[in-house]
């Protein structure tokens, strides 16, 4: 993966084939700290603790089309190679929470990416699951509710090209304020 | 930079798009439409499959084409990532391989816009080795 926000669309996906109706992803930007943490979050079938135990494993997947199953195995690697670690807290018929811990200033750690794109990739592509996207810096919180987009939009798509457009531009332009040091342009946010 | 986009500019928007959508004829029944489903699992998404993706949604919006895009997992042909699964109306779903934007601009003009098979299909007959 080569960015961060690549892992996220991968780790949602995990939550849309688990029948999720709610998927929260939240990033925190910890630089006294030196952390970067991100936390997906869902409400859908979860898992047993034998499954939980083995997700990390690159040759498990509950997949019947292929024998390997990378997504977590790559977040984790992407993880601990900058001194940080993954975990993954589910229960069946509740939901599954994945955290991961990234170094902020470490220099493994890839930057974020275009996540206005990947953030409006998912909720385009899956309208019937809600999505709450939060994103803590230095400069106060951004919150992505698509719950409150869709009341505004009322019977109008999110997968309208024009709206994707204009919700891909709102979440950029509020995460340059929360972060003033990124450069407008998602694809180099770091 | 201009003020912050925030909800009730989302509205106006809403309003303006909505006025010039009428225009076109909604059609709520897949069946009728072009579907394109991008395969977005791991091996896809590590592939690009998200820039695929946006492509297909803007260049067939752009060119007028009333077609559903969608995401779909991983259809085991993680060797030719990008996938797209195409399904024309009244037709057998078509699945291409190794789809790039170069790709995606054949695939849009020749297959969608005359139904002409291109090079890059993943016939539906491959097996893989288990088989």
């Amino acid at each position: 993966m080569k960015d961060l926000s690549m892992h996220i669309l991968d780790i949602a996906q995990n939550s849309i084939t688990a029948d999720a109706s709610l998927i929260q992803i939240a990033i925190h930007e910890d630089m006294e700290k030196n952390s970067y943490e991100i936390v997906i979050a869902d409400d859908g079938k979860g898992m047993t603790k034998e499954i939980c135990d083995r997700v990390t494993d690159p040759y498990f997947t509950t997949r019947t089309t292929r024998k390997v199953g990378i997504g977590l195995s790559l977040l984790r690697q992407n993880a601990e190679q900058t001194g940080g670690h993954i975990d993954i807290h589910s229960e069946p018929g509740k939901g599954t929470k994945v955290r991961s811990i990234f170094t902020y200033d470490h220099i493994d750690r890839p930057a974020l990416g275009d996540i206005s794109g990947t953030i409006i990739t998912l909720v385009a592509a899956n309208p019937e699951i809600d999505l709450i996207y939060t994103h803590t810096a230095q400069n106060g919180k951004y919150c992505f509710d698509t719950r409150e987009i869709k009341a505004a939009l009322e019977d109008m798509k999110i997968s309208n090209p024009k709206i994707r457009q204009y919700l891909h531009e709102m979440i950029e332009e509020n995460l340059t304020e929360i972060n003033p040091d990124q450069p407008v342009d998602g694809s180099k946010y770091i | 930079m201009g003020k912050v986009k925030s909800l009730d500019d989302l509205k106006k928007m809403k309003e303006e798009v909505q006025s010039r959508i009428n225009l076109r004829e909604k059609s709520d029944h897949p069946e009728n439409q072009v579907q394109v489903k991008v395969a977005m699992a791991t091996c896809g998404i590590a592939s690009g499959a998200k820039e695929i993706m946006d492509y297909f949604i803007n260049e067939l919006d752009k060119r007028n084409i009333d077609a559903i895009v969608t995401q779909t997992g991983c259809m085991g042909y993680c060797y030719a990532e990008p996938t797209v699964e195409i399904t024309l109306p009244g037709k057998e779903p078509v699945v291409f391989g190794y789809v790039d934007t170069k790709k995606a601009d054949e695939i849009i003009e020749e297959y969608i816009k005359k139904g002409e098979l291109i090079d890059g299909i993943i016939p539906v007959t491959y097996k893989t080795i288990d088989e």
